[in-house]
Order: structure tokens, then sequence, then C-alpha cells
């Protein structure tokens, strides 16, 4: 009949926090790169088709766009790199491969270029654990270490802000920014500003770009799985995600939800020091559960994941149960998913539980021949898919 | 580090899973023939579908959902009134699910784009208080859900609710619509797990007449993965006694009488109506509506309200939300389901509620053969 008994429990933005959008309501807070809600239910305009939140909310929505407008002009060039084109350089990695980013040979032929290209928009600016700042230069330079490339070369950094942010704001996030390069060992070197009338965006939007550089061949794919490759995460899952739909739906739960955004290419390289890592990547939008999605898929191989052996921390489990969201499928900002070598999953696991921020990081499952590209999870009591999360959740009723 | 699967708790414990999994598979052997379970509750298939629970399940025994989604059940025309009203300039508040839920034509979500005013709530309170603070503006509270929800709805209509606020209420009833179930030809139901959550509030006395008249074992069950297999346990042991019965599985949260103040309350307020389910049929007693007590705060007395909707096709002709909630198909039958029909672009309102089993099976990946 009815739900969980409580009127007042609610379900929210299940994917992805970075919302400009600021009603209270998930069902208006759906995805990132758009803040203007009068567009999420709009589908046909006076002018034909517009762009929907859903869009962005980088399901199979944001998929269809990007295959109608990017990868029908970019997907196919003579670099594309896909794994499924089997006439291209496997060295390169272009747009069709829908990466972390992309991998071009330099001149001489032994080394590679990463390139990686993130846009950030969050609501509130300033929230648990972290800030636009710091989200801008982790989240770029973390999809540059996942691609192999953990010695950020650049990176550039460039501000849209609407007309009467107060300065201070702005000061802030500098300083944010400032400090999450040292940590990441990294520079801004150029950038760009512009300035929007009020009410014509949410404040601050900023696009990082971060450039390095991989011996050729040596960049890690998504798609780089063999069958019995161990399946590793670097860390507690969810915590991005439960804390800021926490912050933002105004619950206030005693107990430490903080986001876990910050830069992990040390940890990155610690990991690739100690084994032979086969795939990367890092669960931001879709979380966990599309990370390992995107892993199956890309490697037409299944994954097994115990789910009782996935950390999770004690307070976004309990929040989580409470929002009605699985921790799983929220954002994280600090974390990587790993496949790795069977034969080396003891010493990557080892690596990283002595980087200190790698110490909750557990082996949660392994590559499989069985129902390629699908992620079977164990729930220790039954077995069921871990799906891609489909866009936002509602608030529920009960 | 206490995982997700959360094995440390009393309800989720994996070993008692086992042993609860080896009596339902003693038992569908001793019964020897194939036997339905019907489920009428959300939670129930979240939990579920959650748990992986139907990948325990012996062969044979086949655990559907019934009428269990108050937001799936809610009438088209219920909707186009909500609609209508913000439309014509009031506020309407709602609970997040229906935003979406398609009208005949139109979603309040539609209506909000074009600049209708509508909020989401999470609670009739919140939405008076909207009223309180807000006296120029004319407030309804779109009302829907079972007991659980009607309760708190009646318990601020109670308590001196300000002039400028209404409720056009969409509540439900759900024992009228188990008669219904259990009598449709299609549906061959062995017995029926009734949900705990509405059962704090009825009691599970409610269920007394229900086995009497069509013979058929309840069991009121909780939500955690052990409560559904335990509820199971026990209407098997009743299917293979070849008895009707009522039985409370759940009893650490629901008592035989319920909450008798929820219920005075919620009763003092609503009476029931005859109503359209969506999608499975005119039911007599089903529809909560208020009594002419309260026709001061009922919006369908306060505002002529005749949502326009043309000739328009419903949404719906080749969506089989209907016979979902009818328990005679399940999500993966109809040909919409995760191809048109996504939680971003809904066509049926199964697909929207996360009490909906099309929008629970495409989170929780179907029904797979594990």
């Amino acid at each position: 009949m009815t739900g969980t008994g409580d009127p007042d429990a609610r379900g929210v933005d299940g994917t992805d926090p970075e919302s400009a959008d600021v009603e209270r309501a998930a069902a208006e807070s759906a995805d990132a790169e758009a803040a203007d809600d009068s567009t999420i239910a709009a589908e046909d305009g006076d002018d034909g088709p517009v762009v929907t939140l859903a869009h962005g909310a980088g399901g199979v929505r944001m998929r269809e766009l990007i295959d109608d407008l990017a990868l029908s002009r970019f997907g196919d060039s003579a670099d594309a790199g896909s794994a499924s084109d089997g006439s291209a350089d496997l060295d390169d990695v272009g747009l069709a491969a829908m990466e972390d980013g992309s991998v071009h040979a330099l001149p001489g032929g032994e080394q590679s270029l990463v390139v990686t290209t993130d846009s950030h928009v969050v609501t509130p600016l300033f929230f648990e654990g972290g800030d636009i700042g710091r989200l801008a230069v982790a989240g770029t330079v973390n999809d540059l270490a996942v691609m192999g490339a953990t010695e950020p070369l650049s990176v550039t950094c460039s501000l849209i802000v609407e007309a009467g942010t107060p300065m201070r704001v702005l000061e802030r996030v500098m300083d944010s920014i400032e400090a999450t390069c040292e940590e990441a060992d990294c520079r801004i070197t150029t950038g760009d500003t512009k300035v929007m009338g009020g009410g014509e965006l949410d404040q601050l939007a900023i696009n990082t770009t971060a450039v390095g550089v991989v011996e050729r061949g040596s960049h890690v794919a998504d798609a780089g799985l063999s069958a019995g490759d161990a399946i590793l995460v670097s860390g507690t899952v969810g915590d991005h995600g439960i804390s800021l739909l926490s912050e933002r739906e105004g619950f206030d739960f005693e107990g430490d939800l903080e986001s876990d955004v910050a830069p992990v290419n040390d940890l990155v390289a610690a990991a690739m020091a100690a084994g032979e890592v086969t795939a990367m990547t890092d669960p931001t939008r879709g979380g966990f559960a599309t990370a390992c999605n995107e892993m199956a898929g890309a490697a037409d191989l299944g994954l097994a994941i115990d789910e009782r052996s996935i950390p999770v921390a004690g307070a976004v489990a309990s929040a989580g149960e409470v929002l009605g969201i699985d921790p799983l499928s929220v954002a994280n900002e600090g974390k990587v998913v790993f496949g790795v070598d069977p034969e080396d999953a003891e010493d990557v696991l080892a690596a990283l539980q002595n980087h200190p921020k790698g110490e909750d990081a557990a082996v949660v499952g392994e590559a499989v021949e069985d129902h390629p590209g699908r992620v079977v999870l164990d729930t220790g009591i039954g077995r069921r898919y871990l799906s891609e999360p489909e866009g936002e959740q509602l608030p529920r009723i009960c | 580090m206490p995982a997700a699967g959360g094995e440390t708790l009393q309800f989720r414990d994996p070993e008692t899973a086992e042993e609860l999994t080896d009596r339902l598979e003693a038992l569908m052997a001793d019964i020897d023939e194939p036997v339905t379970v019907m489920h009428v509750c959300g939670s129930h298939e979240q939990a579920i579908a959650k748990y992986g629970l139907r990948s325990l399940l012996p062969d044979g025994l086949s655990v559907r959902m019934g009428p269990g989604c108050p937001v799936c059940v809610t009438n088209m025309p219920e909707v186009d009134e909500a609609v209508a009203l913000a439309e014509d300039g009031c506020v309407v508040a709602t609970y997040g699910d229906m935003f979406r839920v398609p009208g005949t034509e139109r979603s309040l979500a539609d209506a909000k784009t074009d600049g209708a005013d509508v909020r989401v709530v999470y609670s009739a309170s919140e939405a008076a208080e909207i009223a309180r603070e807000e006296p120029d503006a004319e407030v309804v509270f779109f009302a829907t859900g079972f007991e659980t929800t009607a309760a708190p709805t009646a318990a601020v209509l109670t308590d001196d609710p300000p002039a400028n606020f209404s409720v056009l209420s969409a509540h439900k009833y759900v024992p009228p619509a188990m008669e219904v179930v259990a009598e449709l030809p299609e549906t061959d139901i062995d017995g029926f797990l009734a949900a705990g959550h509405a059962a704090t509030v009825t009691g599970y006395g409610l269920f007394e007449p229900f086995v009497e008249e069509y013979e058929l074992p309840v069991v009121v069950g909780g939500f955690e993965p052990l409560d559904v297999l335990l509820g199971l346990e026990r209407l098997l042991e009743f299917v293979r006694d070849g008895e009707a019965g009522l039985e409370n599985a759940y009893p650490r949260c629901v008592s035989e009488a319920g909450n008798t103040d929820a219920l005075e309350t919620m009763w003092e307020v609503f009476e029931t109506d005859s109503g359209e389910w969506r999608g499975i049929a005119e039911i007599p007693g089903a529809d909560l509506v208020l009594r002419e007590e309260y026709a001061q705060f009922d919006a369908r007395e306060r505002f002529d309200v005749d949502p326009d909707v043309g000739g328009a096709d419903p949404l719906t002709e080749d969506c089989l939300c209907g016979d979902i909630m009818a328990g005679q198909a399940d999500p993966d039958d109809c040909d919409l389901f995760g191809e048109e029909c996504t939680p971003q672009n809904p066509v049926g309102a199964c697909m929207v509620s996360s009490e909906g089993p099309c929008k629970i099976w495409l989170e929780y990946g179907g029904q797979p053969d594990l």
C-alpha cells in the first residue's frame, strides 16, 4: 500500500548534485548543466525540440544528445581510437570512445598527450567538505589521472560570473582553487573570465581543462578489463552526493556528512606503481553504479560485485536510507574504481590503504565472462542487476 | 565500516534469509503446484527488487505487485483537476511523486513550465503553512496516498486550517481495491501480502472480512528483506494447509486495532465514495472524499473545477500501467518500458513514483534470471 510509512521521508535527486537549481524540490533539481527549470518538461517548443534538464542527467538522453550533436560530427575522425573501430590506432583515444579524456600521439612517437575538460556548477557554491573551486580542480585532475596521466602539465580555468556576485565569493573560490592546485601539484596556466547579467546565470560556472602526458600506449582505458581482473574502489562511496543532497534538502543529520571532493592523482600514481591497473574511472555523476556499468560495457564483460564489501560510511548509509537514495548511485568526487590484474590485487590494495586518501579501499568484486555489459550485485541475501541510475529520483510521498 | 548491504542489521541477516529460503523451498515442494502471491505496496516491491529476493524464490512461486502505488492509481481526471486549478491561479502544493504524473494531456510539471505556481511539499501541514504565510493566495493541497497520508491530511483539516487553504483529495482506500483485484477473472491470486505500514494505521483486523468473504489468506508483512520472506513463508503455510486465514507477520509495528486516534480523525474528515482507479476499474468505496462538514476546505466545492481536456487521446494508449497495477502484467511486458517510457520521460504513472513497479524494475534491473 503505502511506502516507508513516514510521510516526510524524502527521495531526492539521485544522480547529480551539481545542480544549479535552488528549488528544494528534487523534481526540479534534475541536473547540472542548466539552471532554468522552465526547461524541465518542455520537449517541443514552437521552434522544435528544446534542451531539457534530462539531457544533462548523464543517462540515455545525454548520450542521445552527444550522439546526435557531437559524435555525428567528430566521432569518426581518423584517430577515433574507439575500441569498436578496429582500424583505428588503439593508442589514440578520441571522442567516440567516450572516455574520461582523449589521447593523441605527440611528435616523436614516444609519448601521448592526454586532454580532458569539465564544466562545473553546483548549489550551494560552498558546501560541507568543499566548494566549487576545489571541485573544478579535482574533477579535471582526476579525469586526467584515471586516464593514467597523474602529473598534470597544465590546467586552464575559465570563470563565467553573474553580475552582482560578491567579490569575496570569487576570492574564496580562487583561494580554494589555489590550495587544491597545490595539493594536486599543478598550476593554473591560462584562463578566461566572462561576466553575464544578473539572472542570466546562477552566480558562477567554472570550466577547467587539464593536459598531461603518458608514455605512448600506457594510458588506462575504461575498456581495459579482462575476465578475472579484480575490481577495487579507493574508499567509501556516496559521500559527495548524499552530503550535498542532505544539505540541499535542508536535512541536518547529526554526524559527519561531508563531500569527499579531493584530487586523487597521487593516489592513482601509488596504485599504478604497485601493480598492473587494467582499467580506471572516477565514479562521479551516476556514482559507483554508473562507473561499474561503463567499465562492463566498454570491455563487454560482466562484473560480479559483492555489495557487503563496498565501503559506505555509516552516516552516508543512514542518510541514504532516510532519503530513499542509494549511495551507490550518487556522485563521488575523490574516489576511483580500478580494474586490477588479479595477481596484483593485494599489492594495489595495500598501496591504496597505505595512502591517506585510500585508507578505506577495498576489493569489491571481479570481472567475469557471464552477463557481458551488466553488473550483478550480490546483496548478501539475493542477487540483482546493479543498473545505471536513470536520471533523478522524485521525493516520494511515503 | 558498515556496508551498503547493512549485513549487521537484524532484519537483513543473510543466514536467516537462507533458512527462510530453505523453508520456502520445502513448502513449495509440499504444495507441488505454482503459487502466485500478490503484494499491494510499492515499498514491498522496493524491498524485493533492491535485495534481489526474486533470485531466491523457489521455482513456481511468483510474487506480483498489485494496486499498491497510490500515485499510479490516481486517475487522470484527478490530475487534470489539479492542473486546471494551477492554471486558474491557485498555488497547487503536492507530493513530489505527483509532480510529473501525466493527466489526460498535461502534468503539473507542464503547468509549472507555463508559469503556474506548483510547489512540491512533503506533508499536508507544509501545504497549510504556505497558506498561512501567503494569505493572499489560494493554496490547494493536491492530496494523494492511502491511509498513511490520508490521516495526516485529516489532522491538518481538524486543526484550524487557514481559510485560504483547501484540499483536492485523491486519497485512496485500499481494502475495496483488494476485493476488486481478487474478483478479476484474469487475476489468479493464492494469497495477499498486505502492507505493514498502512496496517499501522488501519490495524490488521481490517482484513478479517476480506479473508472470510474471499477465502484467501492475508498476511501483513514488513519491509525489511527478512520481513518479506517471513510473510511469504506464512502465506505458503496457509496455501499448503488449504486454509484462508489472517496473520500479522509485522507485530513489532502493527496491532489488531491500529492507530485508533488517526483512524478517528481520518473518518471524521473523509468518507468513502466510488471512484475510478487508473487503469483498473471503477471501485465502489475506494476513494476518500471530504465529508460535507469540511466542504469549505474542499477544493471541488470551493472552485468550479472544469478541466478542459478536449477530446485528446489519453497518453496511456500503449501503456500497460493498468494491467500491471491489476497484477496481470509485469513491467517488462510493456513495449514502452525503458524505451519510450523512462523516469525522465514517463508515459504512465508506474514509471513516475518511487512506489511504481516500472520505476522500481528499471532502477534495480528488472527481474533477472540470476
